[in-house]
């Protein structure tokens, strides 16, 4: 068994033709064996296209990735053979019926004849499709047709899984069924890099997780590590209403604060949500609310917050993930 | 388990997907691609010459053409009409190209498979002819190996253009393709005339030669139509036939793959 990090990626660079920028602008991670890895950020962020270097549906401009040591360029054949992917949108084979999905995946990846069956059925029992395994999957929900790629991507027992946004467009239900599993399997030993823009999905179920936007990684740490990176671990958020003038530069110049992001939305004009960071956020509120009605506007709303990684998001990159 | 034998194993479980979604529509299969062929055989071999305005020999120059065809088209449809889903949005072909072989092995299956389509709906010709034409049914016996090489042949080269469209057309260009593409490859494609008939409209002699379907059709009259009156039936020189279809067939596979390859790989 070899040892080394589940997935490597250094330097990984990868431009369309006529794009105006990189979609993936110079990535590096390492997964290490049995982690759940998150890469968090806004769509666009070149998390999907980091996973279609990773399993071999893109060719990098530049950069090298290795999965379970095997260089992905180099060898795809044996990269295939240890991958699953779960991509966004379904994409079931249509012809087939919901057993036969799973026991022709099988099939293509050598798996024998009775155990890719008994696989099938114990695995649809388990997700809960046992009783509709013989239908086309046109009919199926959503929901259904998640679980059943996920059910797919195990039939080979790959040791590492690709889920991109996995949880996207679930009801809630189904979302708390399928992180269920995904911890399941990642306890089974299995490595897992998922993509999402929901920060608790990130929260939950990762070990590590890198923030992406524009096509580079801000920060990679744990998610407590990730909070640390706002000062004094507490935020006061304020929004502000008939905002006239600017107020940020007033805020930014209260005691102990080290920084403002103000976030406008089109729908809400004059309305800004401030997030003032610093050493002590309940000392502040008297004195920055004072600040906004100084300047002739109205507080609406006012909290201190436990950071999250949505805060970190802000923090990082002064607007909102989605 | 070594990496060929990984990609062989792959590659024959992905042909048999093809083999068991097929064989689940077998009848609309034959439907589709006999249909045409039977009111062919019916009204050029048995309703124009009954009504004396075609030749009682025509029934024998006509069949191998509609053997050519027959076979052609629906090697061509086995692979551009499933090409085009697996491409198209939903990507139903990942699955595939995520099994552990070769991306072009993938197009190879997808050429093998429609080969196999194209044999089987042109070797359905000859019990139809045989009950459709009656006594105007006659295929020579003594170029059989022959014959069933230019069968699997011309499915190859039905199933190669298939793979070229499938990959450069997309799903909403479908019923252009169709008028586009068939009409013209139908009728100078020498199926219901034989090539040497035309040396009295040179320019279109020559138009055809540019067409594979020529080279299947007049392959087929050469190993198919008996000697009339002691007389060979004159035909395109059976290596020129030859050599003609193995350069058709692979330059359609290599540029046919080279555009799957763009298709899929990024």
């Amino acid at each position: 068994m070899p040892t080394g990090a589940a997935i490597s990626v250094s330097n990984l660079v990868k431009t369309y033709a006529k794009a105006k920028s990189n979609a993936v602008d110079g990535v590096s991670f390492d997964v290490q064996r049995g982690e759940i890895f998150g890469l968090l950020g806004p769509n666009g962020a070149g998390k999907t296209t980091t996973i279609g270097v990773l399993t071999t549906a893109i060719i990098p401009t530049q950069g090298s990735t290795a999965i379970m040591g095997v260089d992905v360029a180099g060898d795809p054949i044996a990269v295939k053979q240890r991958i699953a992917v779960v991509p966004q949108q379904s994409n079931l084979d249509r012809s087939l019926k919901v057993r036969e999905i799973l026991t022709f995946h099988a099939a293509y990846h050598g798996v024998p004849r009775k155990q890719r069956e008994a696989l099938a059925d114990k695995l649809l029992d388990e997700l809960g499709l046992g009783d509709r395994k013989n239908e086309k999957v046109n009919r199926y929900s959503g929901g259904m047709a998640q679980r059943l790629m996920i059910a797919r991507a195990l039939m080979h027992e790959p040791d590492v899984l690709f889920l991109d946004e996995p949880t996207n467009n679930l009801d809630p239900q189904s979302r708390l069924f399928l992180w269920e599993r995904i911890r399941e399997l990642n306890a089974r030993g299995i490595t897992i890099l998922l993509t999402t823009h929901d920060m608790d999905e990130a929260d939950l179920l990762c070990n590590r997780i890198a923030i992406m936007d524009h096509g580079k990684i801000l920060v990679n740490d744990t998610s407590p590590g990730l909070k640390k990176l706002i000062p004094g671990g507490t935020v006061l958020q304020i929004h502000a209403e008939k905002v006239a003038a600017p107020i940020q530069p007033a805020l930014e110049a209260l005691p102990g604060v080290t920084k403002v992001d103000a976030l406008t939305s089109p729908d809400e004009p004059g309305g800004v949500t401030f997030h003032i960071y610093s050493d002590s956020a309940n000392t502040l509120i008297g004195p920055a609310a004072q600040t906004i009605f100084g300047n002739g506007a109205q507080v609406r709303d006012l909290s201190v917050k436990q950071p999250t990684l949505e805060e970190v998001f802000i923090f990082l990159t002064g607007r909102h993930l989605r | 388990m070594s990496r060929t034998r990984m990609a062989v194993n792959a590659f024959l479980a992905i042909l048999h997907r093809d083999i068991v979604v097929t064989a689940r529509e077998f009848v609309p299969f034959l439907l589709q691609a006999l249909m045409q062929p039977l009111f062919f055989l019916f009204i050029f071999g048995k309703v124009l010459p009954g009504i004396q305005l075609a030749a009682d020999n025509f029934a024998a120059l006509m069949l191998p053409g509609i053997v050519a065809m027959t076979g052609l088209i629906a090697a061509m449809q086995g692979v551009t009409l499933p090409l085009v889903l697996d491409l198209g949005f939903a990507r139903e072909i990942d699955d595939r190209l995520l099994s552990p072989l070769p991306v072009w092995w993938v197009s190879l299956e997808k050429v093998v498979f429609a080969t196999i389509r194209g044999t089987i709906a042109s070797s359905v010709i000859f019990p139809l002819g045989w009950l459709i034409l009656g006594n105007g049914f006659v295929v020579r016996t003594d170029r059989m190996l022959a014959l069933m090489g230019m069968v699997v042949l011309t499915a190859c080269v039905g199933s190669t253009i298939g793979l070229l469209i499938g990959t450069i057309i997309k799903p909403e260009q479908i019923s252009l393709m169709f008028t586009l593409i068939f009409t013209p490859l139908l009728f100078t494609g020498c199926t219901y005339y034989p090539w040497g008939a035309l040396d009295r409209i040179r320019w279109f002699q020559i138009v055809t030669l540019f067409n594979p379907l020529t080279y299947c059709a007049e392959g087929l009259r050469y190993t198919m139509v008996p000697p009339i009156n002691g007389q060979e039936l004159p035909t395109i020189n059976p290596f020129v036939i030859l050599a003609a279809l193995g350069v058709s067939v692979v330059v359609q596979f290599v540029l046919g793959t080279r555009s799957f390859h763009k298709r899929v790989v990024t």
